[in-house]
């Protein structure tokens, strides 16, 4: 127990000074837990050989974090990537293993082990590029699409590659290795699974592939057909941690069911976003599931940081080194030719090299199984691993190269891009029952991109089936928020019953967004000066302005004049503005109404001028409502003649 | 698609300064957004410095006017511009709104209705019928001139100096032939012209139009 709490303790600590540091000079959080990672292992020895155990947990941070790029990606859009999915990312993991196997024979290795080092290297970190692409904002560039086509495709091809190793067996090594250690489950995560538990072990060639398909379509099929129901089910309990521990046995069970037919938890829990991005849960397994990937991902990464053997690092340091530059050297050339060759832009061909260039974290993965199957001798496995190491290290650091020294250069390059048309932003809208329904339905005619939130799941079923783009989840959560993209948003709305969540709603949002403008529904007086005083731009009460169409509804049919009806409610409303304004003065002093003498009086004496006005205006036709059609004065004609 | 109106820290503020003209723009164009030449015109219009533009559809999209605010601005200027397309041979509605609202009796006019007395006004138009049309022996019937008789007449009850308006004819096809451009060149020159206090008002009351003769209205200078 005390164990635990101090490598909790250490690692937490380590992750809390470091990060906001690195973060604070521009070096973005990854850098920031390796660098944590090298001060308490390596470095000061706090914590030691349970890395690698703790590694293998945290590998389980990258399958979160497919889960949540799959949700970000709909069905369509996965669709339209194949053609750089296949041809990209095929030619870049052919290529490179080729490149550097070829490398590998020219200074006297064997095929096979040559062979086995090219598809190690070949593959690049998808937890580093896509948690840094993701925090720099490049996701949605070119090069970070194509970055992250490659990545999946990577993905994907550790799958036959742990089907290729075994096969690639050194015989002078094959002595010294535990014989009969089976393939367990491939890709992230894999070392955490005992080897025993596989649905396909010794199964023929045909029931194996028929026990995969049948896995991949459960995953498919129940994505799609039975989360829907369920996830209502334990929406309408409103308890929020099952929905988090829901969310999670989703992603768990089915990593779990990936391991045992030998596919990639990460490649399984992806599909499975994928599926699910359509769903109106979408935005409230992001935020749930977030917070777990955040952490486990920062462990990842300070274990990779704490697994550098300083030992053999020195021993072999100008071999290290050199092999680290080399293969970063080797694949950029291969990386940039395919993206010339894909016509990516210059900028973007530049991230793209940078980011994938140096190896990944699947190294690891790879070369503990090569080593179990006899492929590589355990102390070349050692350098192998360091050289993995270092290049991930340098990921984040080909990162600032690409922002400080690539990007500003092509910003004075000749090369401008088209004026872009300036579209509207999205509009977010917090509760959708009959208020913010209209609202939303205005807005959609008008072809402005809302998001929708509200935690009523069956108002929601409703708004989806009448084709609304609508997400489940209490609204006045921060990280929902995030989710449903405020920082991006242009207007903000809300609409939701409860009061005082309302007025916290923009309170949170006007500070941390400011630039996000806020229309907020008030109830009544009181609620709207707190809405205004929260940070609204705009609060409107929800009834004053049907309630003076009834009004002038009365007026006709009592029988006055339509257009003098209308220069009526126009005359109402303005003086109500104006006391408003008059009124928020001395409410500001002291909100609460009832005994605010100041503001009592203060509307007793507004109210009077209302009547006032209106008294005057009907005995001498003469105040602001009729002003400007009030006749000229009898006989004026006789002054205009000169 | 919005104008943006003059910032009114720069234009509502009475200040000293060495302009010798104050010029208020009163755009009226209902659909600004399909405009091919008012919102170029309007647009160049809102950068010279000295002049104020107001987009009313914008400022009024219910027509609920603002009499105190826009007498404010009639008595903060000394040269008012209605800029318009031609509707029907006058103004879009709300500019007749405008003046049905603004310009009161006791404010513009009547014994004691002197706000605006020596100020100037004139309209800057665009046209759909060529200049052919607008003569009497055209389809039209009547000059530019003739058919504005009413905001003229209008003026001077008002103790206003009328000029004739700056137009531009055969507008919806201006664009096709390129004659948007020289035209707010033309616009512009004559802004800072009469902002500067350059303009023969002898001269430029007997033309025509304004658009047409600006080198015998405008003093070298």
């Amino acid at each position: 127990m005390d164990s635990i709490l101090f490598e909790t303790f250490t690692y937490l600590c380590a992750a809390v000074i470091a990060v906001p540091i690195a973060q604070r000079l521009g070096l973005g959080s990854v850098l920031g837990y390796l660098i944590a990672g090298i001060v308490i292992g390596p470095l000061f020895g706090l914590v030691g050989a349970e890395t690698e155990t703790i590694r293998h947990v945290a590998e389980f941070g990258v399958v979160l974090m497919l889960f949540l790029v799959g949700l970000e990606l709909q069905p369509q859009s996965l669709w339209a990537m194949r053609g750089r999915l296949l041809g990209l990312g095929g030619l870049q993991v052919l290529v490179s293993a080729a490149l550097i196997a070829a490398a590998g024979l020219a200074i006297g290795l064997d095929w096979r082990l040559a062979l086995a080092i090219g598809l190690i290297f070949s593959l690049s970190s998808t937890a580093i590029v896509l948690q840094t692409l993701s925090e720099k904002g490049l996701t949605k560039t070119d090069g970070g699409r194509a970055s992250f086509s490659v990545l999946l495709f990577q993905d994907i091809a550790v799958i036959p590659m742990l089907a290729l190793i075994p096969l690639l067996a050194l015989p002078e090594l094959s002595g010294e290795t535990v014989n009969g250690h089976l393939p367990a489950a491939a890709g992230h995560g894999e070392a955490a699974h005992p080897a025993s538990m596989s649905l396909v072990a010794g199964l023929p060639s045909w029931a194996h592939a028929l026990v995969v398909l049948g896995a991949v379509s459960a995953v498919l099929l129940g994505g799609y057909f039975l989360s829907r129901p369920l996830f209502r089910f334990i929406a309408d309990s409103r308890l929020r941690e099952i929905f988090t521990a829901s969310a999670l046995l989703l992603v768990v069970g089915i990593a779990l069911l990936m391991t045992l037919v030998d596919l990639s938890p990460a490649l399984g829990t992806f599909l499975a976003g994928v599926v699910l991005a359509n769903s109106e849960f979408r935005t409230e397994l992001e935020s749930d599931i977030e917070p777990f990937k955040g952490l486990l991902l920062g462990l990842f990464f300070i274990t990779v940081g704490a697994g550098i053997d300083f030992g053999v690092l020195s021993a072999d340091l100008v071999l290290i080194l050199a092999l680290t530059a080399g293969v970063i050297l080797v694949k950029g050339l291969v990386l940039f030719a395919l993206a010339g060759w894909f016509r990516l832009k210059p900028g973007d061909r530049w991230l793209f090299t940078l980011a994938l260039a140096p190896a990944g974290e699947f190294g690891f993965v790879l070369l503990s199984f090569g080593q179990q199957n006899a492929v590589i001798a355990p102390e070349l496995a050692k350098t192998l691993s360091l050289v993995v190491a270092l290049s991930m290290l340098l990921t984040p650091a080909l990162f600032l190269l690409y922002e400080r020294l690539v990007l500003p250069r092509l910003r004075g390059g000749d090369e401008r891009e088209p004026d872009q048309i300036e579209q509207p932003g999205t509009v977010i809208i917090a509760g959708v029952g009959r208020f913010g329904q209209i609202v939303n339905r205005m807005l959609l005619a008008s072809s402005v991109r809302t998001v929708v939130l509200d935690h009523e799941a069956a108002i929601l079923d409703m708004l989806r089936q009448l084709g609304i783009k609508a997400y489940y989840g209490d609204a006045s959560r921060p990280d929902l928020l995030q989710a449903a993209g405020i920082a991006e948003a242009s207007v903000f709305v809300v609409a939701i019953d409860d009061r005082e969540r309302a007025v916290q709603m923009v309170e949170y949002v006007r500070r941390n967004y400011p630039h996000v403008q806020i229309i907020a529904r008030a109830f009544d007086v009181n609620h709207l000066y707190l809405l205004k005083q929260a940070g609204a731009d705009v609060a409107v009460r929800e009834l004053f302005d049907t309630s003076t169409r009834v009004g002038s509804e009365v007026l006709r049919r009592l029988g006055l004049h339509p257009f003098k009806v209308e220069k009526m409610e126009q005359a109402f409303r303005r003086h109500d503005a104006a006391g408003l304004a008059k009124l928020y003065e001395v409410w500001d002093e002291h909100p609460d109404i009832a005994r605010n003498r100041a503001y009592l009086a203060r509307a007793r004496e507004h109210g009077e001028t209302l009547k006032e006005m209106m008294e005057t205006d009907r005995l001498q036709l003469h105040d602001r409502s009729e002003r400007g059609w009030t006749p000229p004065p009898k006989g004026y004609t006789d002054e205009l003649g000169d | 698609m919005q104008i943006d109106p003059t910032p009114p820290a720069r234009a509502e503020t009475r200040q000293p300064s060495l302009l010798k003209q104050r010029i208020l723009v009163l755009l009226a164009h209902p659909s600004i957004d399909r405009s091919e030449v008012n919102r170029p015109l309007a647009v160049a219009t809102g950068q010279v410095p000295g002049v104020t533009l107001v987009d009313l559809y914008a400022e009024y999209p219910t027509f609920q006017i603002d009499i105190d605010r826009e007498q404010g601005r009639l008595a903060d200027h000394d040269v008012i511009v209605f800029m318009h397309p031609l509707y029907w041979y006058s103004t879009p509605a709300i500019l007749k709104e405008w003046q049905d609202l603004v310009l009161e009796h006791g404010f513009a006019y009547g014994r004691t209705g002197t706000a605006l007395r020596g100020k100037l006004l004139f309209n800057a138009l665009t046209a759909g019928g060529s200049e052919a049309a607008y003569r009497a022996e055209g389809y039209n019937h009547y000059t530019i001139r003739e058919l504005l008789h009413p905001i003229e007449q209008t003026a001077m009850l008002c103790g206003m100096i009328y000029l004739p308006p700056f137009a531009l004819f055969a507008a919806r096809t201006a664009v096709e032939e390129g004659r948007v451009d020289g035209h707010v060149r033309d616009w512009i020159r004559l802004l800072e012209a009469l902002r500067d206090g350059r303009c023969d008002l002898d001269a430029a009351r007997r033309a025509p139009t304004l658009s047409h003769h600006l080198d015998l209205i405008i003093k070298p200078g």
